[in-house]
C-alpha cells in the first residue's frame, strides 16, 4: 500500500468520509488535481450508489421484512450510512449531512404528528418514492447540496417534515406561529444580533397561510400548500432591509398575493449582509479548520463569491478547497470528526466484510448523534462538545466491535504483509490514515504489539494483535480528529 | 502523583491528570466527600410554561388568556397563596411534589429571571449557564465553583447524566465526567483476558498524551483520561439496586444513577440531570390526560418522586438539594397551535432535606394595563422579579460553602430567598 498522499489522504477525510485502501489508490492514481475536481464537480460521477444496496462487496444492512426507506426510519438510517461509505459522489453527502445540521429537524416530533411512516417519509424518501413525488427532507438536501442557497432555503420552507417541526402547518392569521420565522433569521440566515424581536413577530407574520395539506385521505400525501384565507394581508415592518432599494416595509397584499410576501422575507435573509459571512464560517469550521480562526480576507472572498453568484454554495467551496489554508499542512487534523464521519471513515478504512450499518446505529446514539434527530434546532454541538468521557468511551467501544467484525478480514490483509510486532504497527497506521502518533503513544502501541509472548507470525497472533491494534488506533484520540 | 495543567489556547482548554490508582481515587473522593452535600442541576429543556405548572388559577384573565390551556381552578393541586395573596396550585400531574410540598421540603419562587430576558433557547440557555447575560461565553456558574475547589480535584467531582457536559458545567480546570448510561460506560476490547488487558493499559498510555502544542488533541485525550480514571468506580455504581421503583425513561433512569451514585459514596458533589420537550409551541394540551404538557409533568413528578423516596429511605435527602430551571418561560397568551411561543420569566423549584420550603417571590398579575409592572413586552410575557443569580448565590454560600462574590463576579445576595 503506497502511504503518504497525505494530501489526498486530507482531502478525502474532508470533502468525503475517508477512503477505502481501493479508492485510496484510485484517486493517488489519478493525482491532487484531478480528484479535485472529480470529487467537487461530482454531477459526473455515477449517482447510483442506491443501486449497490444488498449487492456482495458492499456494507451489509439488518433488514427485517422488506426494504423500506421510505417508511421506516431505521432502514432511512442505514441507507443513509450505506450511502456515505459508498457513494461516489461523496461530497454530496458531506454537504447533505451539513445541511441536515444547519436546518436540524427531528424525526421524532414530525412523526409524532405524521406517524412513523409518513415522517419518515417527510425525512427522507425519494420524490419517485412518494404518491406525488414530493421529496423527502433529505433528498432536498442531496438535490442542493452544492446548489443555490435561496432555493434550498425557499424549499426547506415549504418542506413537509420542516413544516411540522415548526410549526407552519399551524400558522394562521388569527394566531401567527413564531417558530419558523425565528429560526429562518436566527439559525438558517443571518444569526443572533442581527434582527429584533419584532422581526420575529412580523416574519410570523409574513408565513401565514404557509400551510400543510393532505391530500386523498387516508391513503394520500402529506404536501404544502398556501392557504390564503389564513394569510395575514397586512403590510409588514422590519428591522433590516427587505428590498434592494432598502425598504424595510412588506406591503399589503391581496390574499392571493400574499405568499410573495414569504418569498420576498426569505430572499431579504439570504441577501442580508450578515449571511453570507455566517455561511462561509461555517463551511471553513467543516472543511478546514475548527480549531483557529479562520482568515478574514477568506471568509470576505467567500461572502463575495456568494452575493455574487446570486447565492450559489459551490462557487463558495471552490474558493475554500483551492485556498493556500486548505492544503496547509498544518491544517491537517484540525477537525473534530462528527460521529456519522468517525463511524463511516473507520468502516472504510478498517473494512467492511460482513459488517451491517444497522450495527452503528445504537453505537452513533451513545456518541451522541442519531441521525434524523438532532437534539434541537439548533443542531448538534459541535467541536470539542462532541467529545466527553462518556462519548469518547462509546467511540473507542465501536472501535473495538467493528475490530472485533473485522478480525479475521484484518489478518488475511496483513498476513503475508507482517513480518514483526513493529511491522504490523507500521502496517496498522497506513490502513487507517491515523496522524502521526507521539512518541510514548507509538510505544504504547508497540509495546501492545510485542505483549504476551514472542512474534511467531499465527493465524491466531496476526488476528489477535491486528484486531488490537486497529482498535487501539481508531479508539485513539488522534483518530478522532480529521 | 495527581498533577494537573492547563492549557487555553485559541478557545481550547484541557485539563490532565496522570493516572492513579483506584484505591487512591478512593481516598480522594472520601476527603472531598466529606461534607457528603451534593447538588443536582436539574434542566427543563425547551423553555418551561410556568403558568402551567404553578397554576394562578383565581387570576380572572388566566381563563381568558388560556381559553383552551388554561386548567380549570378546580383541578389544580392547591398549594395556597404567595405574600401578595395571588392563589397558587400545581398542575395536576404533580401529585408526588405536592406531598414534598407539603412535608416543607419544596420551595417554587416565581417570576425568575433577568433584565431584557433573550427569546433564544441557545442564548437563553448560555445565559442562565454562565449566569452572564451580557456575556454568555466561557465556563458556566458552577464549573467556575468546581474551579474554586482546592487541588487535587476528584476526576468524578462533576457527573453528567447526558452525553455531554453542559454549559453551566464546564471549567477552566475541572474536567466533569459524562455518563449518559453506566451500562455503556466500560471499555471493550476485541480480544479477551490478557489481550484485553494489554490493550486497556496501551489505550490509558495513548491517552495520558497530552500535548502542549496540540490543544485540540489535549483536550479530545482528556476525555479518554478521564474515563478511564472514573469507569471502575461508574461501573460500581452500575450494581445499585434501589428499594424504590423509578420510571423507566430517561429522567427516571438518570434521577436512578444519581441515588446509585449517592449512596455509593463516590465522592461526586454536583450531578447534572436534563428532562426535554418543553418547547411546546403546539399541542401542549394541558388538559388532556396524554395531553404532551402533562405527560412531560408526569415524568418529572414521578421520577422526583421515586428519587425523594428512595433518599428518604437511604437517610440521605438531607445532604441533597436539586436546583430546576428552564431557560425561559413562554408566552401568556396561547397560540392557535393549542401552544404557547417563547416568554420571559419562568419559575424555579428547589428541592431537598434542608430546603425551606413554600412560595417564594409572587405570581404575575395577568391584566394587561401600560403600568402593571409584572408584564413585560406590551402585556404578552412575565417581567422577572427575582434575579436567578441571587438564585445561585443562595446555593453557593449557603449550600455549596463557596463564596458567590467570586463565582458570579459580584455579589447578588441582596433579596436573595432565603431558600436553604
Amino acid at each position: 500500500m503506497a502511504r503518504r498522499e497525505l494530501l489526498i489522504e486530507h482531502l478525502l477525510r474532508r470533502i468525503g468520509f475517508g477512503a477505502s485502501a481501493a479508492e485510496l489508490d484510485t484517486f493517488i492514481e489519478l493525482g491532487y488535481p484531478a480528484s479535485l475536481v472529480r470529487l467537487i464537480d461530482y454531477e459526473s460521477a455515477p449517482g447510483s450508489v442506491d443501486d449497490h444496496i444488498g449487492q456482495p462487496g458492499y456494507v451489509a444492512m439488518t433488514i427485517n421484512g422488506p426494504f423500506s426507506p421510505a417508511t421506516n426510519i431505521a432502514h432511512a438510517r442505514q441507507r443513509w450510512l450505506f450511502r456515505m461509505v459508498h457513494s461516489e459522489r461523496p461530497l454530496q453527502e458531506k454537504m447533505a449531512l451539513f445541511w441536515h445540521n444547519h436546518f436540524a429537524t427531528a424525526f421524532s416530533k414530525v412523526s409524532g404528528t405524521l406517524g412513523a411512516a409518513d415522517g419518515t417519509r417527510a425525512m427522507a424518501a425519494k420524490a419517485t418514492e412518494t404518491a406525488a413525488d414530493v421529496p423527502g427532507q433529505l433528498e432536498l438536501f442531496r438535490e442542493h447540496a452544492v446548489g443555490n442557497f435561496r432555493t434550498l432555503v425557499t424549499a426547506v420552507a415549504k418542506d413537509v417534515a420542516m413544516l411540522v417541526w415548526l410549526d407552519g402547518r399551524t400558522n394562521v392569521k388569527r394566531q401567527p406561529q413564531e417558530n419558523f420565522a425565528r429560526e429562518l433569521m436566527e439559525l438558517f440566515t443571518m444569526g443572533v444580533g442581527n434582527y429584533a424581536e419584532t422581526d420575529v413577530y412580523a416574519g410570523a407574520r409574513v408565513f401565514t397561510g404557509w400551510n400543510l395539506q393532505r391530500v386523498g385521505g387516508t391513503n394520500g400525501y402529506n404536501a404544502f400548500f398556501y392557504d390564503a384565507r389564513q394569510h395575514e394581508t397586512s403590510a409588514k415592518d422590519f428591522s433590516f432591509a427587505i428590498y434592494p432599494g432598502g425598504s424595510k416595509r412588506i406591503p399589503a397584499r391581496a390574499e392571493a398575493d400574499g405568499m410573495q410576501d414569504g418569498v420576498d422575507l426569505i430572499n431579504a435573509c439570504v441577501s442580508h449582509p450578515a449571511t453570507g459571512p455566517r455561511l462561509a464560517r461555517k463551511l471553513y469550521a467543516y472543511f478546514v479548520n475548527e480549531v483557529e480562526e479562520p482568515d478574514a480576507s477568506l471568509i470576505a472572498a467567500m461572502a463575495s463569491d456568494y452575493y455574487q453568484s446570486g447565492f450559489e454554495i459551490k462557487p463558495m467551496l471552490i474558493r475554500l478547497v483551492t485556498s493556500p489554508q486548505f492544503v496547509d499542512p498544518s491544517t491537517y487534523f484540525k477537525r473534530y470528526s462528527w460521529p456519522a464521519e468517525f463511524v463511516v471513515r473507520a468502516i472504510k478504512e478498517m473494512g467492511w466484510a460482513g459488517f451491517s450499518v444497522n450495527d452503528a446505529l445504537n453505537p452513533l446514539i451513545t456518541m451522541g448523534q442519531q441521525l434524523f434527530e438532532p437534539p434541537d434546532v439548533a443542531g448538534w454541538d459541535l467541536g470539542q462538545a462532541w467529545f466527553t468521557s462518556g462519548a469518547m468511551l462509546a467511540r473507542m467501544n465501536f472501535a473495538a466491535q467493528l475490530a472485533t467484525n473485522q478480525k479475521f478480514a484484518l489478518r488475511d490483509a496483513a498476513k503475508g504483509e507482517v513480518h514483526s510486532p513493529e511491522n504490523l504497527v507500521s502496517w496498522s497506521m497506513d490502513r487507517m490514515t491515523a496522524a502521526t502518533f507521539p512518541g510514548d503513544s507509538y510505544n504504547a502501541l508497540i509495546d501492545y504489539a510485542r505483549a504476551g509472548g514472542a512474534w511467531t507470525g499465527s493465524d491466531t497472533q496476526i488476528a489477535a494483535k491486528a484486531s488490537g491494534l486497529a482498535h487501539l488506533i481508531v479508539g485513539s484520540g488522534e483518530y478522532q480528529l480529521i | 502523583m495527581f498533577t494537573r495543567r492547563e492549557f487555553i489556547r485559541g478557545g481550547v482548554s484541557a485539563f490532565t491528570f496522570s493516572f492513579a490508582a483506584p484505591a487512591f481515587l478512593s481516598d480522594l473522593a472520601r476527603a472531598q466527600g466529606s461534607a457528603r452535600r451534593n447538588l443536582v442541576v436539574l434542566y427543563l429543556s425547551g423553555g418551561n410554561d410556568a403558568l402551567s405548572m404553578l397554576v394562578p388559577y383565581n387570576d380572572p384573565e388566566y381563563r381568558n388568556r388560556r381559553p383552551v390551556l388554561g386548567i380549570p381552578a378546580g383541578n389544580v393541586l392547591q398549594i395556597g397563596s404567595d405574600r401578595a395573596g395571588n392563589a397558587l396550585g400545581l398542575n395536576p400531574r404533580l401529585t408526588g411534589l405536592k406531598t414534598i410540598f407539603d412535608s416543607g421540603r419544596l420551595a417554587f419562587i416565581q417570576r425568575t429571571g433577568y433584565e431584557n430576558s433573550s427569546r433564544s433557547h441557545f442564548q437563553g440557555t448560555d445565559i442562565w449557564s454562565t449566569a452572564n447575560p451580557s456575556n454568555s461565553q466561557g465556563p458556566g456558574w458552577l464549573g467556575r465553583y468546581l474551579d474554586t475547589l482546592p487541588s487535587p480535584i476528584d476526576p468524578l467531582v462533576g457527573w453528567s447524566t447526558t452525553r455531554d457536559v453542559p454549559h453551566l458545567l464546564q471549567a477552566n480546570r475541572v474536567g466533569i465526567a459524562a455518563i449518559p448510561t453506566i451500562g455503556a460506560y466500560a471499555f471493550a476490547s476485541p480480544n479477551a483476558g490478557a489481550e484485553a488487558q494489554f490493550a486497556r493499559v496501551s489505550a490509558t498510555r495513548i491517552a495520558s498524551h497530552v500535548p502542549v502544542d496540540r490543544p485540540h488533541l489535549a483536550f479530545v485525550n482528556a476525555t479518554a483520561q478521564q474515563a478511564f480514571a472514573t469507569l471502575d468506580r461508574v461501573a460500581a455504581v452500575g450494581a445499585y439496586r434501589p428499594a424504590v421503583a423509578y420510571p423507566n425513561n430517561g429522567f427516571g433512569q438518570a434521577m436512578q444513577a444519581v441515588a446509585g451514585a449517592m449512596v455509593g459514596g463516590v465522592g461526586t458533589r454536583v450531578f447534572f440531570v436534563q428532562t426535554g420537550g418543553y418547547d411546546t409551541h403546539s399541542g401542549q394540551n394541558v388538559n388532556q390526560a396524554n395531553g404532551a404538557y402533562g405527560a412531560l409533568m408526569g415524568t418529572l413528578n414521578d421520577g422526583l418522586i421515586a428519587f425523594y423516596n428512595d433518599l428518604t429511605r437511604q437517610g440521605l435527602f438531607g445532604d441533597t438539594l436539586v436546583l430546576q430551571f428552564s431557560e425561559f418561560g413562554r408566552r401568556i397568551n396561547e397560540n392557535a397551535s393549542a401552544g404557547t411561543d417563547h416568554g420571559a420569566a419562568s419559575v424555579m423549584m428547589v428541592m431537598g432535606g434542608n430546603v425551606r420550603g413554600g412560595i417564594y417571590g409572587t405570581a404575575p398579575n395577568l391584566r394587561i394595563t401600560p403600568e402593571n409592572p409584572t408584564l413585560e413586552n406590551n402585556g404578552q410575557d412575565v417581567h422577572y422579579e427575582t434575579d436567578f443569580r441571587s438564585v445561585y448565590a443562595t446555593v453557593i454560600d449557603s449550600w455549596l460553602g463557596g463564596n458567590s462574590t467570586q463565582v458570579l463576579g459580584a455579589d447578588y445576595r441582596a433579596g436573595a430567598p432565603a431558600i436553604v
